[in-house]
């Protein structure tokens, strides 16, 4: 398989969890409660594109892999997508674009701000995907795609914000989080130390952000 | 020497399914003549007539979505589990401040109740609501005669503790087990307040709460108790499950009421269940479309403050 073609397999393969929704909607397997069912399915798999993500830079950092970061770009992508029909599954197929109802519960309920936090960053960072972009912003173009520590976190904390008590899932995605952002927190520590031992003795200048060392974050 | 037959034949094995046996049909045809008589001329359940567009959810929908936290968190498999629950023979046991207290087989109490159906609506405090056609008899005539003694001021009901069928009581997971419920004595002798056996016209499935439970129709469905064993009369409010393990979410009163949001999630409209894709949520209704009946329980009492 060549390169070209792996990246078209897991192309294809992103869509697949959507088909497969789609699927479980045509043939009514959604259970008793089906557009929550449907609404959490998207939710989640949103949630499991941020972690791979996330994930493609410490790979790339523990293994002899190179050149993932069009996968990132991939992932990063699809978890936007899975977010937008999450919305949108909530917003229309849930409460049938009845706006007051829609305000007053995004207005009353706490950890739909942390969905809504989450969409916003993902939503900027997909914005701001394309080449021309990135060139346009410079340096703030890294800035922001740092965002996406936060709304990993803010994703995960919607998540089980709205659970009653019962936190195993949401705790194995906060665990998934701790790591892939632990492992940068690592980084940025080494970095810092070889930073310094690249100063010359008798100037005291540290490099001025460690994480640029690393270019991709 | 002791000669053994092949077979040792346990005396209960000859007995206990002929009155094993016997409790059920009883029970079964009590159900059958209620759910006739609900055909015919609808029982005064007062909110037949204020809610006149009251269409039972399907039975399947109300089978397989229920919280049962005793087996598992997720509701399909609750339902599974929920299977192994013993419930022949059933005692009640009921005590504290009453003066006929004691311990009743179940079939000995329905002797003693006129069965009939009660179409109510059902709101969970996860934001989703039924339609449940319950079969059962009003909860003030079992208390009226236990006869409670004037220091009688709140009922606590209390959940079987059978932590070999119920896995996260064996765990001793996020409640504290058994399960406990309550009401304050008028809440609990209210007409509309039920003690449900059945539903859908057959007896209860054991994942909806075989075989007794409380039905309150105007709180949310926590508040509703299932398989109970055990009600108490007593002279103070008793510390009920969920506003033990959190006191700021889940309130003793626990009322259907659109206006007092869930620390985390709103309650302001809800998912009525078999309703279909882009059908919006329905607004919840205070004392989830009670009030006429129920307000009155409530004068002069902060709502906000007494959630």
């Amino acid at each position: 398989m060549s390169k070209a073609q792996r990246f078209l397999a897991f192309k294809i393969a992103s869509w697949l969890p959507l088909a497969w929704v789609l699927m479980d909607v045509a043939f009514e397997q959604l259970g008793p409660n089906p557009i929550q069912a449907l609404h959490i399915r998207l939710g989640d798999w949103s949630l499991r594109f941020l972690c791979l993500t996330l994930a493609i830079t410490p790979l790339q950092s523990l293994t002899a892999w190179r050149g993932l970061s069009d996968y990132r770009r991939l992932f990063g992508l699809f978890s936007f997508v899975y977010a937008s029909l999450h919305l949108l599954v909530y917003l229309s197929i849930d409460h049938g674009f009845v706006w007051q109802t829609i305000a007053i519960d995004i207005i009353e309920s706490p950890y739909i701000w942390f969905g809504v936090l989450a969409y916003a960053i993902v939503l900027a960072l997909a914005v701001t995907t394309p080449i021309w972009a990135k060139k346009k912003m410079g340096k703030n173009w890294k800035k922001l795609h740092r965002l996406i520590y936060v709304a990993i976190i803010a994703a995960v904390w919607h998540y089980f914000w709205q659970l009653k008590g019962n936190i195993a899932e949401p705790m194995l995605y906060l665990l998934i989080a701790v790591i892939l952002l632990g492992f940068r927190v690592l980084l940025v520590e080494k970095n810092r130390k070889v930073g310094k031992l690249m100063i010359p003795r008798g100037r005291k200048k540290p490099v001025a952000d460690p994480l640029e060392i690393e270019g991709d974050v | 020497m002791l000669i053994k037959t092949e077979k040792d034949i346990p005396a209960s094995e000859i007995t206990d399914p002929q009155v094993f046996a016997n409790r059920r049909t009883l029970l079964k045809s009590l159900l059958a003549m209620a759910a006739v008589g609900g055909g015919l001329g609808r029982p005064a359940s007062a909110n037949a007539e204020n809610l006149p567009e009251l269409s039972p959810t399907p039975p399947a929908i109300a089978h397989n979505y229920t919280n049962y936290y005793e087996f598992s968190y997720r509701k399909s498999e609750a339902t599974e589990l929920a299977q192994a629950l013993r419930t022949d023979p059933w005692q009640l046991e009921i005590g504290g401040e009453v003066e006929k207290g004691g311990k009743f087989y179940l079939e000995d109490i329905l002797k003693q109740q006129a069965l009939s159906e009660r179409i109510y609506r059902f709101r969970c405090v996860e934001a989703w609501s039924m339609v449940i056609p319950w079969l059962g008899f009003p909860l003030a005539a079992l208390i009226k005669q236990a006869r409670p003694l004037s220091s009688a001021k709140f009922v606590k009901f209390i959940s079987v503790y059978q932590p070999e069928s119920m896995p996260n009581q064996a765990n001793n997971a996020i409640l504290a087990w058994p399960y406990v419920e309550g009401l304050r004595l008028d809440e609990a002798m209210h007409p509309l307040t039920l003690l449900a056996v059945g539903m859908y016209g057959e007896t209860l499935a054991k994942q909806n709460g075989a075989p007794l439970r409380l039905v309150v129709p105007w709180k949310y469905g926590f508040k509703s108790i299932k398989a109970i064993v055990k009600i108490d009369l007593l002279s103070h409010a008793p510390l009920t499950s969920w506003h033990r393990f959190a006191p700021n979410d889940y309130g003793f009163y626990a009322n259907v009421n659109p206006n007092v949001p869930h620390p985390r999630w709103s309650q302001h409209s809800e998912r009525l269940l078999g309703s279909g894709f882009f059908t919006p949520r329905r607004k919840t209704e205070l004392f989830n479309g009670y009030g006429e009946q129920v307000a009155g329980l409530y004068n002069n009492m902060d709502l906000r403050h007494f959630f």
